[in-house]
């Protein structure tokens, strides 16, 4: 089971520490972490995006109660926790010979992430030696992990001499 | 009220497409810029490659038309080939107000629009053009002599043709923050990218048709590479943002890769491609294509133009308009004209 997490935490050394020490204490692997230094909050807290991945056991509802539970006990503030973790999406378009430059690799890259994942694709092949047109629809789980999915897909598809048409 | 209208002098430097249309506008407009403006236009001389013909008094009416449709070595223009006066001859020895300048482009030199525009803020004369050359390459210096001459320095049909774009954010919009301007600059794409998605026909197929209705130049690679509106762009970045941006700044990338395939694709999931111009205050600088919703003002059909201006006091502001065409172009440069000539 995969799981979003914002918190917060105080802008002293050694507090992004110990906010990820308990997620292993609870069995739990931590995916990404997006420290938003630049956003801190009114109260001038840093917010943090965790994705982490607990084992789907039966006690995977209870150990992640617990985690929450810990990292109150130990300051920090737990804004929200998310199964729903993919919520932002975005449409882009591929152009070019899309499927001889490996599609399934352009794709695992944004996978491999484990903030965002391609969840939807389209693919037209007009002939053997014309181009390809794809349209693919990535998830991220927000609006920052989105734009790096981007990124990541715009400098792959780049390398691979494919346009990438991204919305405005 | 005034009383007695003051007289404004012009000449027209690059008397084609734009050229000749300001003269056709200057013409049929001068009854009522007097009436409502208190100004007397007068075109006291034209020059382009044909020749420079001039008349203190004021060329008639009869003769820009003439000379509009003339060819070099006939008629009015032989004439003037005879006297063999040259086009910074009437810039700088003629008496006039206003220089409008309106050679073709030319991004790698910028001349003959460069010294043209030089030489007539020299002169002491006001200058407005639609030429992009010139202050794509040398914006800074361009203002900076304008500054010290103390002369008007105007470029409103340079950038998105009869759609006030310049003007609106400085003037209309003045006191306002400018965060991003983005939009369609270039009529050819546009009209290229609309075709195609509404015909399901392949680009190759457009850009002949678009030739052959005039929209598209026999050599379109400017256009459908992307290069008009970057140089369009780089001249918002410096006009609106204060930047000192050359072409070298902006990330570009045409529309010659636009499949029918991606068209239909993009509509199915709600969008339609436009080759969109995009600056902001960062001094980000990007030419490219890009899914935009059908339901956003950017996305205007056929040859139209379309900027979307983001502001911190009036928020999003959008103008849509004809990028090109002779009167269009002359509709801008004819509204500069009058600006500076009620303003100094």
């Amino acid at each position: 089971m995969k799981i979003s997490m914002d918190i917060e935490l105080k802008d002293i050394p050694g507090q992004l520490v110990l906010a990820l020490k308990p997620v292993s204490d609870f069995g739990g692997n931590i995916l990404s972490v997006l420290h938003q230094r630049e956003k801190k909050t009114p109260s001038g807290k840093i917010p943090v995006q965790v994705v982490l991945e607990i084992a789907e056991t039966a006690t995977a509802e209870r150990r992640l109660e617990g985690l929450v539970e810990e990292l109150k006990k130990q300051g920090v503030n737990v804004v929200r926790v998310g199964k729903e973790r993919l919520r932002e999406s975005v449409v882009v378009l591929l152009i070019g010979h899309i499927v001889h430059t490996d599609l399934r690799e352009t794709i695992d890259k944004i996978d491999r992430t484990g903030f965002a994942e391609v969840v939807a694709l389209t693919l037209s092949m007009p002939g053997v030696n014309k181009k390809s047109s794809a349209s693919v629809t990535v998830s991220a789980v927000g609006r920052e992990e989105l734009k790096a999915a981007l990124k990541i897909l715009e400098a792959t598809a780049d390398g691979k001499g494919i346009a990438v048409v991204s919305p405005i | 009220m005034k009383r007695k209208n003051e007289t404004v002098r012009i000449s027209i430097i690059g008397f084609g497409y734009v050229g000749s249309g300001v003269a056709e506008v200057v013409t049929r407009k001068r009854a009522e810029i007097a009436r409502k403006h208190g100004l007397d236009l007068k075109i006291v001389g034209v020059a382009d490659l044909r020749g420079v013909v001039v008349d203190e008094d004021g060329l008639s009416a009869k003769t820009l038309r003439k000379l509009s449709a003339g060819e070099r070595g006939v008629g009015s223009w032989k004439e003037a080939a005879a006297e063999g006066l040259t086009s910074l001859d009437l810039i700088k020895e003629v008496e006039h107000e206003v220089v409008v300048e309106a050679t073709p482009t030319n991004v790698e030199t910028g001349e003959p629009g460069l010294t043209h525009i030089i030489s007539a803020l020299e002169a002491g004369r006001h200058v407005v053009t639609s030429n992009k050359g010139p202050l794509a390459l040398e914006y800074r210096r361009l203002t900076e002599l304008a500054a010290r001459r103390g002369r008007e320095l105007r470029f409103e049909a340079a950038v998105g043709g009869a759609m006030p774009l310049i003007s609106l954010v400085r003037q209309n919009l003045a006191g306002n923050g400018v965060i991003s301007l983005r939009g369609i600059l270039n009529g050819t794409c546009n009209y290229i990218l609309t075709r195609m998605a509404e015909e399901g026909l392949p680009y190759e197929h457009v850009l002949k048709e678009a030739k052959e209705l005039g929209i598209a130049e026999t050599d379109p690679s400017k256009d459908v590479e992307g290069t008009d509106t970057a140089v369009k762009l780089v001249i918002l970045a410096n006009s609106v943002f204060e930047r000192n941006a050359t072409y070298k700044d902006v990330a570009v990338a045409g529309i010659t890769e636009i499949t029918t395939d991606a068209l239909r694709l993009a509509s199915e999931a709600g969008f339609v491609i436009k080759l969109i111009g995009e600056v902001n205050k960062e001094g980000f600088l990007r030419v490219a294509p890009r899914l935009v919703p059908k339901a956003d003002p950017l996305n205007v059909g056929g040859t139209l133009n379309v900027a979307k201006v983001k502001t911190d006091l009036a928020g999003e502001i959008t103008v849509i308009g004809k990028g090109a065409g002779p009167i269009e172009a002359a509709s801008a440069v004819l509204s500069d004209i009058i600006w500076t000539a009620k303003h100094f």
